[in-house]
């Protein structure tokens, strides 16, 4: 095959090459830091996913060398491909910032408050999203939805009144499974995730909807010591396992394990193996070898997700950097995620001049020297 | 009195089958297409200036030539009859008095796309047209003009009626192909765009049911012919169905160049407003194109006489003016609520959301629910500006023009009516016993002295 | 269970035939439609399952549309459903009216049932039929331009029916 087309892109002034069919997205992952968009629904590993939750919307300023003109609408940089010479503003658009701020707001509208009770606490992407995105408070003043329960098995627990509807649950039913037995069923703000008859998932590999599902309304079942990951270690472990890689982290306290799951990357992802296929884990990794004795541990696992498993107990060894005080400043005292330092992967600033504190978007006349 | 080009023979005794129907002009554009080729009837649809019928108002022929032609695809035409936005019914007048004039331009255009299977996809709820347009076809199957070889021409043709199940949103194409496709009515995440992967991942061209109606006269009597009806780029005729408070509810064909209080107003078209009372504001083109208060609907901002065109209507753009849209002209009289109407419309858009995007899903039931408050007196002040300020953050930012659609006419509600919402909320207890009334709606617009 | 009989199956096989092969999922609107005209008026999950054995697909591909389209009822309804538009071209020409009398002369709220199985009450919106307001689907037709004194014939007529067929 011909050599792939490399395209130029620019996004919040930090300009990148990236091979074309690239998405704005993951040539904003290649930057990382707060440039990255956030992503609820897209999900890397998922075919055909993204494009649903609307977090990720990004202002493109110039559609590419050939046809420079912006594109009139905020775009889903999780499904937008780049082009040639393209400028894209995240978080230097005041547009952008708005209508996600927006989105923050619609996903937690009928979002219950039960995060302390809420086995994912501390690792749900929602708690994130809204820490970094969101505006303090609601203004709604109705009562939020609520949905039948439904039992779907001894393995997997579904809490459907926290479910944004990020069909990647769905997705991996699909494309992990043999048999797809969920879905989404009704419309509009009543669909929900459903079995329709009573049904328990038990396909093998239907365990990793738990991994995927950003929020809370997916869990483990089997995991005996709910709500708090804190308190547990995560480790990196593997075992010969004739289904799968056999790669996993184990949520340790002592000696015994209270949960197995997928190891994760920076953006909460499965990883991927060696051979660049995603590292799912099958049901038998996960819901039946909880001893430590089933698995030959690596070493501990590095988390860098800033929610309260990492900003609070695993803050000191688990590698994350801590925003400077500059962040704080400019974002109200709140902290946001900074997993590096723009300075370190771009020319284009001067190192003396902080992105952040330029009021509205920047402009090359913010950075001289790049000029000369 | 105006032109008429689809609707001069639907008063025929019998036009509804095929021997009327043949008698009096009917399949001609089919007999001469086949003489002109594909490319030709590309070409006279592109020089007729048609604009798609649906809402959109997009060049026909235009979207005709994107559709990719990959060696050994099939390519597939379907028929958008999925109308369902409220205020619009001209697409059912069409398919049931005059089914052959619709089985003929489909016919036409799947020759001119190259469409073996051609779909139509019908509102669930239109039960009993579907029975008139399967009789229809194999109506125009036996004299030949619909199965193999057609005319002895080596094309074959099929139109086959798909019946949908009551979701507003099929009407968006690529939610009507995934409903075609035996799926929920998801809209699609574009690109890809249905032009190049549509039904089954083929090629597809998806047009209204009155755009591809009017591709028969186009056909009989010439691009150019055709385009010199009507005013600038608002060329040929235009279905409006009124209804709402008029004397004269129904499907009129106009050729766009009459004004838009002449068709309120004249005998030949709505025939005015009942019971003596006054025009107090109206939706020109479907639920979800802005209302207009009657003072900004007869003239423009400018003080210029308002017509019924693309163009024209549209004239000041959201801040004075409104759109053609489907053409679902809706009349509301002085006796009528604006917020109660907006309400109804939210919770319409509330139950057609097909809820795969946040911003629709939650922001459709969000605005319901705080106009349902206002309408019954329930409401507080800053519920107007909060309302506001949803609709800004639903618009532009969904996966299809749902959201736009259901965020458009509360915003214009707010723009215009403003007072009425207000005097909602400082007067409970009268908003629900009583009407607002006309205020000041009808009154003259100042218009500023010209340089 | 019940099953399509033969004159029903030809019908499902003309519909599985609009449709290129292997691609006879795209029959399941339509299919649903005569399920649901052929087992009594609603769709049980027994009968979605069968449409699901009958089209080769998932029975959870069957849930997912029959919940997604209004138009299939997923709970036993009245032998006549009165399905009345209530959106703003309707309620303009006083849609409210209607509704509040039909709820009044058969004492059952909109999307209830009368206790005689008889009747079933349901809003629903627009249906494409502003012009001739208020208005409601009954059956596969429209009645329009409703007034008091239609809704009362409609009701007898329905009535009469009912007793003649039985
Ligand atoms: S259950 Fe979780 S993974 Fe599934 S759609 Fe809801 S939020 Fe997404
Ligand atoms: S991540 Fe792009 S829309 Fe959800
Ligand atoms: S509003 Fe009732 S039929 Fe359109």
């Amino acid at each position: 095959m011909a050599e792939q087309q490399l395209f130029k892109v620019t996004i919040d002034n930090i300009t990148i090459e990236v091979p074309s069919g690239t998405t704005i997205l993951n040539a904003a992952r290649k930057i990382g830091g707060d440039v990255a968009p956030p992503a609820m629904c897209y999900y890397s590993k998922l075919q055909g996913s993204g494009g649903k939750c609307r977090t990720c919307l990004v202002e493109v300023s110039k559609g590419s060398e050939k046809d420079p003109r912006p594109m009139p609408k905020l775009v889903a940089s999780c499904r937008t491909t780049v082009m040639d010479g393209m400028e894209v503003k995240n978080i230097t658009s005041p547009k952008v910032l708005d209508a996600r701020a927006g989105v923050v707001e619609f996903l937690l509208l009928n979002h219950p408050l039960d995060c302390p009770i809420c086995d994912q606490a501390g690792e749900c992407h929602l708690q994130d999203l809204s820490y970094d995105h969101g505006k303090e408070g609601t203004r709604y003043e109705f009562q939020r939805r609520t949905f039948k329960k439904h039992d779907i098995g001894p393995y997997i627990q579904l809490h459907m009144t926290r479910c944004i509807l990020c069909y990647r649950c769905v997705y991996v039913a699909d494309q992990l499974t043999n048999k797809r037995e969920h879905g989404i069923l009704d419309r509009g703000d009543h669909s929900e995730i459903a079995t329709m008859i009573e049904k328990s998932l038990e396909n093998d590999f239907i365990g990793n909807v738990i991994d995927v599902c950003p929020v809370g309304a997916l869990t483990d079942r089997t995991f005996r010591f709910k709500n708090r990951v804190w308190f547990l270690k995560p480790m990196d472990a593997h075992r010969n396992c004739p289904t799968c890689s056999g790669k996993v982290t184990l949520w340790n306290r002592g000696d015994e394990v209270f949960r197995v799951t997928a190891r994760k990357d920076e953006w909460g992802e499965v990883e991927s193996l060696e051979d660049g296929k995603p590292a799912w884990i099958c049901n038998t990794c996960r819901f039946d070898k909880k001893h430590t004795n089933d698995w030959v541990i690596e070493g501990p696992r590095m988390i860098n997700r800033q929610s309260v498993i990492s900003a609070g107990h695993y803050q000191g060894n688990v590698g994350l950097n801590k925003p400077t005080e500059i962040f704080e400043a400019v974002h109200s005292g709140r902290h946001p995620k900074v997993m590096l330092d723009i300075h370190s992967v771009s020319e284009v600033n001067k190192p003396d001049i902080e992105l952040s504190l330029i009021e509205g978007p920047a402009h090359s006349t913010d950075f001289n020297s790049n000029k000369d | 009195m105006s032109q008429k080009l689809l609707l001069d023979k639907a008063h025929v005794e019998g036009i509804r089958t095929y021997d009327v129907y043949r008698r009096e002009g009917g399949y001609r554009a089919v007999e001469k297409a086949i003489k002109m080729g594909p490319e030709a009837i590309v070409e006279e649809v592109k020089k007729s200036g048609l604009r798609g019928r649906g809402g959109a108002g997009f060049p026909a022929g235009m979207k005709w030539s994107f559709i990719a032609k990959p060696e050994g695809v099939p390519r597939h035409l379907v028929c958008n009859a999925d109308e369902s936005e409220p205020g619009t019914f001209k697409d059912r007048y069409l398919m049931e008095f005059l089914p052959h004039l619709l089985i003929e331009g489909l016919i036409v255009s799947s020759f001119a796309l190259g469409s073996n299977a051609t779909y139509i996809y019908i509102r669930g709820e239109y039960a009993w047209i579907v029975d008139i347009l399967e009789h229809a076809i194999e109506e125009a199957r036996a004299h030949n003009f619909v199965g193999k070889n057609i005319l002895g021409s080596g094309f074959d043709c099929e139109i086959y009626v798909h019946r949908g199940a009551g979701a507003y949103i099929c009407g968006e194409e690529t939610a009507l192909i995934e409903s075609l496709e035996g799926k929920r009515g998801n809209p699609r995440i574009k690109p890809p765009f249905p032009a190049i992967q549509g039904v089954w991942l083929r090629p597809t061209v998806v047009n209204n049911v009155e755009t591809l109606a009017a591709v028969v006269p186009i056909i009989n009597m010439g691009g150019e012919e055709y385009a010199k009806i009507g005013v600038g780029k608002s060329t040929g005729t235009k279905l409006m169905s009124a209804c709402g408070n008029i004397n004269k509810p129904g499907v009129y064909e106009i050729d766009m160049t009459i004004s838009v209080e002449e068709f309120i107003y004249s005998d030949e078209y709505c025939g005015g407003i009942p019971n003596g009372k006054r025009l107090k504001a109206c939706i020109p083109g479907g639920s979800s194109v802005p209302i207009l208060p009657a003072n900004l609907l007869l003239k423009t901002a400018k003080g210029e006489t308002r017509y019924m065109n693309y163009e024209s209507l549209s004239d000041g753009g959201f801040a004075t003016g409104s759109m053609m849209g489907s053409g679902g002209f809706i009349v509301l009289d002085e006796d009528q609520c604006v917020v109660k109407n907006t309400y109804t419309f939210a919770r319409f858009y509330r139950h057609e959301s097909c809820g795969q995007c946040s911003p629709c899903r939650e922001g459709t039931g969000w605005m319901e629910k705080l106009l349902l408050r206002l309408e019954n007196g329930a409401g507080k002040l800053s519920d107007i500006d909060l309302l506001w300020d949803i609709q800004r953050k639903i618009e532009g930012n969904t996966i299809c023009p749902l959201g736009d659609a259901a965020a458009w006419p509360v915003a214009a509600a707010i723009r215009h009516f403003r007072d009425e919402f207000e005097w909602h909320v400082f007067h409970p207890d009268e908003a629900v016993k009583r009407n607002y009334g006309l205020a000041h709606y009808a009154d003259a617009i100042h218009v500023p002295a010209t340089v | 269970m019940a099953k399509f009989n033969d004159t029903q199956l030809t019908e499902f096989n003309r519909l599985v035939s609009h449709y290129p092969e292997g691609k006879q999922k795209s029959a399941l609107l339509p299919v649903l439609h005569l399920a649901q005209d052929t087992f009594g008026g609603w769709l049980s999950t027994e009968t979605m399952d069968y449409v699901a054995e009958l089209l080769h697909i998932a029975p959870i591909e069957v849930y997912e549309v029959a919940t997604f389209y209004s138009m299939y009822n997923l709970k036993p309804v009245g032998k006549y459903m009165f399905e009345v538009c209530q959106t703003g071209p309707c309620m303009l020409n006083g849609c409210d009216n209607i509704i509040a009398y039909i709820t009044d002369k058969l004492g059952i709220k909109a999307g209830e049932t009368t206790p005689d199985g008889m009747f079933t009450l349901k809003t629903v919106e627009c249906l494409g039929a502003c012009g001739y307001a208020p208005m409601m689907q009954l059956g596969k037709t429209y009645r329009e331009h409703l007034t008091k004194e239609k809704v009362d014939s409609i009701i007898d007529e329905c009535r009469k029916n009912a007793a003649a067929n039985n």
